[in-house]
Formats: C-alpha cells, structure tokens, sequence
C-alpha cells in the first residue's frame, strides 16, 4: 500500500449526493466522500458503473442533477463548484487541477510541438521567458521520460505511451493540488501500462499530489490509490484503504471483481 | 533613373469605360432590353431577387443586364441599392397555404386534397438541344382550364392534424422579427435568423451542403412533403389605420421537407421540419435550403454535430456569396506591404538556414 | 423604377447613429471588439467596407480626408474610395497626412507623426487575432471575455521552436490597454510601435466580419513577445533610393527584367515631403505625374 504523503487534517475536496440522470437511467446515485490533500483515490467498477460520469462531476465539466462538490481553494476556503464563475472554473483548470484523458488525443494539441504543449500552461499564467519556459518544459519531458531532442516534435509523431507520458507532463508543469484521471493506461500495452504506472506513482509521491484516478484495472488501484472506491449500477458498494479493500473484499461484487481480474 | 507609376485615377476611368463599351458588345446586335430579360430570362430574375433580398422585377433586370450576366455581381448591386432603402416595418406573415397555385407537387403523397399540379417544369423533358429554339418563334399557348376553388392545404397541416409531424414553432406574440440586416449576428442564432441567411445564401453553396446530408454528412431522411410555387398577397399592418392593407402580391417558392422523426421517453415520436422559401420559382433553392435548415437543427433535436452542414458557424458564415466574391476577391487588391514583410522575413530565414546548414559542412571539409 | 437617392456620406443617418454608437463602445473598452450591423456597401466586401462604414458615419463637412492603401494615396482602391467619398459627402481630401483630419488607411500607418484631433481608420480583413488559431468564434469570444491568451504565446513559441523568431511580419497581435488582445490589420510590424500612446483616435472597421474596435489616444499598445526574444522593428538594409529616408517603410520595385531591384518609400506623401524639403537618395528624381486632364 502507498503512504499519504502530504496529509492534512483540511479535506481538499468534499463531493455530498452526487446524483446524475439521464432520463429514467440514474448514472450515478447519491456519492459521498472526501479527500484530502495528498491522497489518491481510485474509483473502480465495471463499465457503465458510472465512474466517468463521476469524475466528470467532480471536476466541474458535468452539472450534476442532485449535491454538490466543493473544493478548498489555495487561499484556503472551501467553496461550491457550482457557485464558481467561468473564469474561476478555467482559472483552477490550468493551475490547481490536472486532467488526464484516456485519449491523449483529448487532452494534447496535436500539431503543436511536445515544448509548447508542456509549456502552454505555463505561458497561460504569465510566464514570459521563452528560454524558462523552454527549459521547464524540457526538465518536465525528462521527467516523464520523454527524450528531449524530441521536444520540437509534435505528439502527432508520437507513440501512444509517449503521448500519455506528454499528457502527464503538461498537467503537472503548474504544480497542481489534485489531478483527475480517466483510465490513464486504457489502450497501453501491458509493458508500456507498468512503465507508465512506476513512473505516474512516484510523481505523485514526489509532488505530494492529490489525485482520482478511474480505473476499471485494479491493478492500477493498487499500484497507485490509497482508497478504492468500488461502484456499481452508479452506486458506491464499497470503500476503504486499498489493500483492505482488495485484499478482504466485503461485497460480492467486489469479491468477484477481486478474483476475476487481479490473480495475485 | 527611377520613375513612379502614378495616375492610377485615369487608369480606373478608363476601365470603367471599356468595361461599359464590353458590356454592349457588337453594336450591330440589338441591345437587351430590361423587359426581354425579365420575361425570357424569368428564373435568372428570381435567383437575383431571392439572394439580392429584393422583390423588383425590373431592378434585379437591370441588375443582370448591368452585370453583364454576372447573377453574383446583380445580387450584389441589388444588395448594395437595398441598404439605402428605409424601413417601414414588417408585414404580416405571408399565408402560403392560400397560394394561387401554379405548381404543386407531394412526393409524401399519390393523392392530395386540391392534387398534384405539375405546372411549369424543366422535370421530365429530355435534356436535348432544341434548334427549333435558335430560330426563335412563338410556342403554342398553353391549355387552359378552369380556375379550381378546391382548397390546397400544405401537406404538413395534413400530417400535423395526426401529430405525425412535429409543430410548426410559433413565434411569441410580441417578440421582435429577427433581422440580420439590421442586428449583428451573434452565435448560437435563432432559426428565425438562420432562415434568413439561407434564404439570401448563395444557391451553389446550399446545394452543395444539401447534397452533402443525402450523401450521409448528416444524414437527415428527408421526404419532399410538399413544393409549391405561385402568387400570395403581401399585407402590411398600417398602425395609423389600425389594419392591415394589401401590398400586393409576390410570387414564391416554398419547400416543406418531412425529416427523419425524433421522440424519447417523454415524447412521443413523430416526423421533423425542414423549410426553404425564395422569391420566384427557384425549387433548387429552396430544396437545398429545406434540407439544410433541417441538418442547422441538430442541436435543437438532440443529434451530434458531426458534419459541415449542421455546424451552424460554419453554414452561416459561408453562405452569403456576396461577402465571399469580396474576400475572395480582394486578393486581387494590393498587398505590397504584407508581402514586402514577408519577402524581408523569409530572406533573413533563408540566410540564417544556410548559415547554420554550412558551417558543419566546411568544418567536414576542413578536415 | 426606384431611382436612388443618397444621403451625405452615403449612410442614412440612422444607420451613422448605429454606427457611432459601436464606435463610442468601441472606445469606451479600448481593443474589444463591438459587434455592428454592418451594412451593405457599394464596394465589395473585403475591399473596405468597415473602415467606409466607419469614415461615413464620423465625416463632417469640414473634415479634411486622406486615403491611403499600402501607404499611397494613388493606389487605385484609395483612389476608388477617396472618390466615392468626395462624391457622396463633398468633403475636402487631400494627400497630405498633415493637412487631414480623417485618414483612411488599408495597411499602413502613415510615417508623419499622427496629431490629436485627427482620426485613423484602418480597413481589417478578418478583426479577431486568435482566428487562425480558433475558427470558431463563440470560443474566440469566451477567451477574449476571460482573458485567456496562452494560445497566442503558443503560437510565438512554435516560431521560435522553428525558425529562432517570432515569424509574424504583419498582422503582428498587440495588447491594447493591458487589457484586450488585437489584431492591428495586416500592418507590417513595422508600425506597430506608432499606435503605442499614439495622440490620434485609431477606429478599426470591419465590414464583412460586422465589427468595431479603437484604440482611444494616448492608450498603451505593447506587441507580443517574449522577455528573451522581444519584439523588433523591421530594419531595411539600405535607405529610400528616392529621399533617403533611413526610417521609413520601404517597398521594393523591380526596376527590369534581370531581377535588380530598388526600395523606395511605401508612404508616398511622406517621401515626396522629403524630397520637396530637399532630401535626395541614390536614384532621385521627382516622381512622373500625369497632367491631371490628362
Ligand atoms: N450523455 C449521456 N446520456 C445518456 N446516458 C449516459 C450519458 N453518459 C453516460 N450515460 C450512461 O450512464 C451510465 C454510466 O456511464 P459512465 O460513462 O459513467 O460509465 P463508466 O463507469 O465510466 O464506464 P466505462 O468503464 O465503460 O468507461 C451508462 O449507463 C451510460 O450509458
Ligand atoms: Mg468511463
Ligand atoms: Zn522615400
């Protein structure tokens, strides 16, 4: 199991009665947890257990249809996501919050340079030193692993680990408080999956990051998540420490998650 | 010694001038005159009045002839004396529904109340050549018959008594009619205004867009529900006098489309709308701009936007064939400047390429 | 037939009201684009539709007016223009930036010092600078409203990756008022810094795109740039073969067909002014004008 690194006794996020509908179809019901700064969550569940749906309320790109999720800005107060302005909302997304997209497609510019999309959120705050942001970027492209002659190339150029890896980077370069991922080694060979893990558990425990990742990979869970959140039909069924909850699963469900997926 | 070229005012006169002795031609061949363009040039007419957003008959015949045969160049001229003309008002709605019919055809339906009435098509002749034409000469008249007072109402009310079709949005009583004219645009606009733009949208570029939603980009289902063409009377509420009076009547084409039906838990399911009105005969036109007010729905319908022709930015600032020939053909205009920076940036470029290519080289060399 | 008749400066009056009412909003919020319900001119769309707009709806009679495009008065579409407005209003024009107090300019900014009191209208082909970057502009105007301008530095940082500059000559953005990023027109970069504090009221018209902007007197106009790689003026090699102008905006002329070339002032009035004065360059003479009855 992974130690909490930069634990607080201040929660960081506070999510109270998610519920999303569509239509009759209730895509998540009634979720309630807390996190705090430092602490990685995996939410995990077959497909269309709601996970997505989730994670897309919690960070503020899906109105939910009942509760709310609030945040603890870095001024410190605790407030409403749904009570921010648009600005805030973008203003946290390029500063305090990552998040990385199961398709790197989504979450890179294509056709511009692996340099200027590591450094594209660094000049979206104001940075203005063209050999800074340049030389961020490059120490961030080490980081991830990527080799640094490549950084005038696009990610079009890029292999589908690398371009995960690039992905990382530009959401980390400002240092945020809580990164969202939505399946972050989906579509990854195993290989490529495991060098990709290593490296996405020790930043998190380098930076101190919080993050929530889904996962319908448990391995993942274990790897990187300090609590697991298991769902199911858009309920929460199960949650705990992540070795609990894996190695002493409860539910039947989760039992059954357990042994069909994660042999050892 | 250096001489700079000047008198480009001369040069523009003079332009004019041959420009004007071009458009009469051979000056043994009799001149055009504006009735003989609005009579035997009747859809070339049309076309000018519907893009030009002008009913005048004989000012869209000038315009043609003014133009040299150029339709965009009339729409243009028209669209440019029209922004001068003041605003009264609006009228009132126009009721198709009671149209003096000259055409009408359903492909919905074998039989209609009031009947399929085929009038005035090139649909159906064979497409030859006919030097009978050249020659000139007078067609036989046309066979007559009596006047019918069997009411023709539009297939879709036929639909709409069922509810097998969706309703015809009502606009709010006191809301202001939408006029992109008059109102800057914004996005997301309203139908009321996408109407409009399609209604002044060039002919080809609907075309092109419907044709690309039957060809599967955005793909609609759509069924001619009902074209027809004739006279309806244009009446103008006078406040003054607190009715409405007669202008006089217009002649107008109108397509109604029957789409792909849409329909959820709540509601249940039933055909959609598409709609193209123009002045004249213009049944391309209007079919094109059926099909693709149908795809500019999508959103409203709850369908991915996916393709060209249901992108409402893309469609709506397109469409207007006079604003495109001018950026288009503004690059005729001069641009010594931009290209003087351009020429001055890729120089410095290209030195400062070769300089960084050759030193290696010359090093290699040197050894 | 409906035979026309127009008003002063062509513009009905109502439509002039619509129009200063975008220009004042225009000015009120310096760099922020007014959207306005551009009329139908009788000149092509893209041609200068906006800055005629603009002119028509601010000419007095006693106004004196200037046209220029590419920095001369006698290119034919300032000519076109400088008629129709000596046509439609009757107006005084001139060729001297001095003596004018309405300019009309289609990419260039005239080498004289602008003064207060006198008005500059630039004709823009497509107003929004993040365009080529974000088609669509209900995202362009969102961006504008939250100030979010990365994706313009990203743009300069690609040319740099690429090519060691900023490979922007013309059209080069500005940040007017700490505030609005703008597109100047397709300006050589060159006269960019001459907005900067400039003692003239800059009206930018944009007729087929159906928006306004300004840039008030005395208002802050930075280029973007870098610290490290700052904005630079271009700098010709040689001065103006006609008046020897060393810091003026040159165009070149290919003087025969074996590619030899000569770079003369592309504001015209400013060099005749120096020749008059008696400045002379390597190829001086007094430029050929043809007897105005020609
Ligand atoms: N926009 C939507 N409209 C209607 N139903 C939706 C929508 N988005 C999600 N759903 C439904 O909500 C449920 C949860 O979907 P969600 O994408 O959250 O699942 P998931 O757990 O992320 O699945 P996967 O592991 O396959 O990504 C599914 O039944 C899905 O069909
Ligand atoms: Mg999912
Ligand atoms: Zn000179």
């Amino acid at each position: 199991m992974v130690e909490v690194t930069g634990a607080s006794d201040q929660p960081l996020l506070v999510a109270e009665g998610l519920t999303k509908s569509y239509g009759r179809l209730a895509a998540c019901r009634d979720v309630s947890f807390v996190l705090y700064p430092g602490e990685v969550l995996a939410i995990v569940g077959e497909s269309g257990s709601g996970k997505s749906t989730l994670l897309q309320m919690l960070s503020a790109q899906l109105a939910p249809s009942g509760g709310r999720v609030s945040y603890r800005m870095r001024d410190g107060v605790l407030r409403d996501l749904a009570e921010l302005g648009e600005a805030e909302r973008r203003f946290l997304f390029r500063t305090d919050w990552g998040y990385v997209h199961q398709d790197p497609a989504q979450g890179l510019r294509m056709a511009v340079s692996a340099g200027a999309n590591v450094g594209e959120r660094l000049m979206a705050v104001g940075w203005n030193n063209y050999g800074r942001i340049r030389q961020t970027a490059s120490s961030w492209l080490e980081r991830v692993e990527i080799d640094v002659a490549r950084i005038d190339d696009a990610p079009r150029t890029y292999s589908g680990g690398m371009r995960q890896r690039l992905q990382i980077a530009r959401n980390l370069v400002t240092e945020p408080r809580l990164v969202f991922m939505d399946e972050p080694t989906g579509g990854l060979d195993v290989s490529v999956q495991a060098r990709l893990l290593d490296l996405m558990r020790s930043l998190v425990n380098e930076l101190g990051l919080a993050a929530i990742v889904v996962t319908h990979d448990l391995a993942v869970a274990r790897l990187l998540s300090h609590r697991v959140m298991v769902m199911k039909e858009g309920r929460v069924i199960e949650t705990g420490l992540t070795d609990q909850v894996l190695d002493d699963p409860r539910e039947p469900y989760t039992q059954l998650l357990v042994s069909s997926i994660l042999p050892a | 010694m250096y001489v700079a070229v000047m008198g480009g005012e001369r040069a523009i006169e003079n332009a004019h001038r041959l420009l004007a002795h071009e458009r009469r031609g051979d000056r043994s061949v009799p001149e055009l005159s504006l009735s003989q363009i609005s009579e035997q040039l009747g859809l070339a007419v049309d076309r000018v009045m519907s893009e030009g957003a002008l009913y005048d008959r004989e000012l869209a015949a000038l315009a043609i002839k003014q133009a040299r045969g150029d339709l965009i160049e009339a729409i243009f001229l028209v669209r440019a004396f029209r922004a001068t003309l003041p605003r009264f008002g609006a009228t009132e709605p126009v009721d198709t529904g009671a149209m003096r019919v000259q055409r009408r055809i359903s492909s919905t339906f074998k039989d209609i109340p009031g009947g399929q009435v085929l009038g005035p098509t090139f649909d159906y002749t064979h497409r030859l050549l006919d030097p009978g034409l050249a020659e000139g000469g007078n067609p036989a008249a046309p066979a007559l018959a009596a006047t019918s007072d069997v009411p023709m109402p539009r297939v879709t009310d036929i639909l709409r008594q069922d509810g097998l079709i969706e309703p015809s949005p009502v606009a709010e009583e006191d809301a202001p009619v939408g006029d992109l004219t008059r109102d800057p645009l914004s996005f997301p606009a309203g139908r009321d205004l996408r109407l409009q733009n399609l209604a002044r949208g060039d002919e080809g570029f609907l075309l092109a867009l419907g044709y690309s939603t039957q060809r599967g980009y955005g793909r609609n289902h759509p069924f001619a529900g009902e074209i027809r063409f004739g006279e309806v009377e244009v009446e103008f509420f006078a406040e003054e006098i607190g009715f409405a009076v007669p202008l006089g009547s217009i002649e107008l084409t109108e397509c109604q489309m029957v789409n792909q039906f849409k329909g959820s838990a709540t509601e249940p399911p039933c055909f959609t709308r598409g709609y193209g009105l123009a002045f004249g005969q213009s049944e391309r036109k209007t079919m094109s701009m059926a099909l693709v007010d149908r795809a500019l729905r999508a959103r409203e319908l709850g369908e991915d936007v996916v393709a060209p022709a249901q992108d409402e930015e893309f469609v709506m600032s397109h469409s207007d064939n006079v604003q495109a020939t001018g950026f288009v053909e503004h690059l005729k205009l001069p641009h010594y400047v931009d290209f003087q920076s351009e020429l001055g940036l890729l120089r410095k470029l290209r030195r400062e390429f070769a300089d960084a290519n050759a030193a290696p080289e010359m090093k290699e060399a040197a050894e | 037939m409906n035979a026309p008749t127009y008003n002063f400066a062509y513009l009905d009056e109502q439509t002039k009201r619509m129009i200063r009412r975008a220009i004042l909003k225009a000015i009120a919020i310096p760099g922020y684009q007014v959207p306005f319900a551009s009329r139908e001119m009788p000149m092509p769309y893209g041609w200068g539709t906006g800055g005629v707009q603009v002119t028509a709806a601010i000419l007095g009679p006693k106004d004196v007016l200037k046209v220029i495009d590419q920095g001369s008065d006698d290119t034919t579409n300032a000519i076109s223009i400088r008629k129709f407005f000596a046509k439609t209003a009757g107006v005084e024009t001139t060729t001297s930036t001095d003596a004018a107090t309405v300019i009309q300019t289609r990419h260039r900014i005239p080498e004289a010092p602008l003064r207060a009191g006198q008005v500059l209208v630039y004709q823009v082909p497509i107003p929004e600078p993040l365009r080529f970057l974000e088609p669509r502009e209900t995202e362009t105007r969102r961006m504008h409203a939250l100030a979010e301008y990365g994706l313009m530095h990203v743009k300069l940082y690609e040319d740099i990756a690429r090519f060691g500059h900023i490979a922007t000559s013309y059209a080069y953005p500005v940040k007017v008022n700490a505030r609005y990023v703008m597109d100047p027109s397709p300006t050589p970069k060159f006269d960019n810094p001459k907005m900067d504090n400039c003692p003239a009221l800059q009206l930018f018209g944009a007729g087929r795109e159906k928006r306004i902007y300004a840039i008030p007197p005395y208002t802050p106009v930075v280029s973007l740039d870098f610290e490290d790689h700052p904005f630079t003026r271009y700098k010709f090699d040689a001065p103006c073969a006609l008046c020897g102008a060393e810091e003026s905006y040159l165009d070149e002329i290919v003087t025969d067909d074996k590619g030899s070339r000569m770079f003369v002032c592309s504001d015209t009035d400013y060099c005749e002014g120096r020749q008059a004065a008696g400045h002379r360059g390597v190829e001086s003479a007094a430029p050929h004008k043809e007897a105005a009855n020609g």
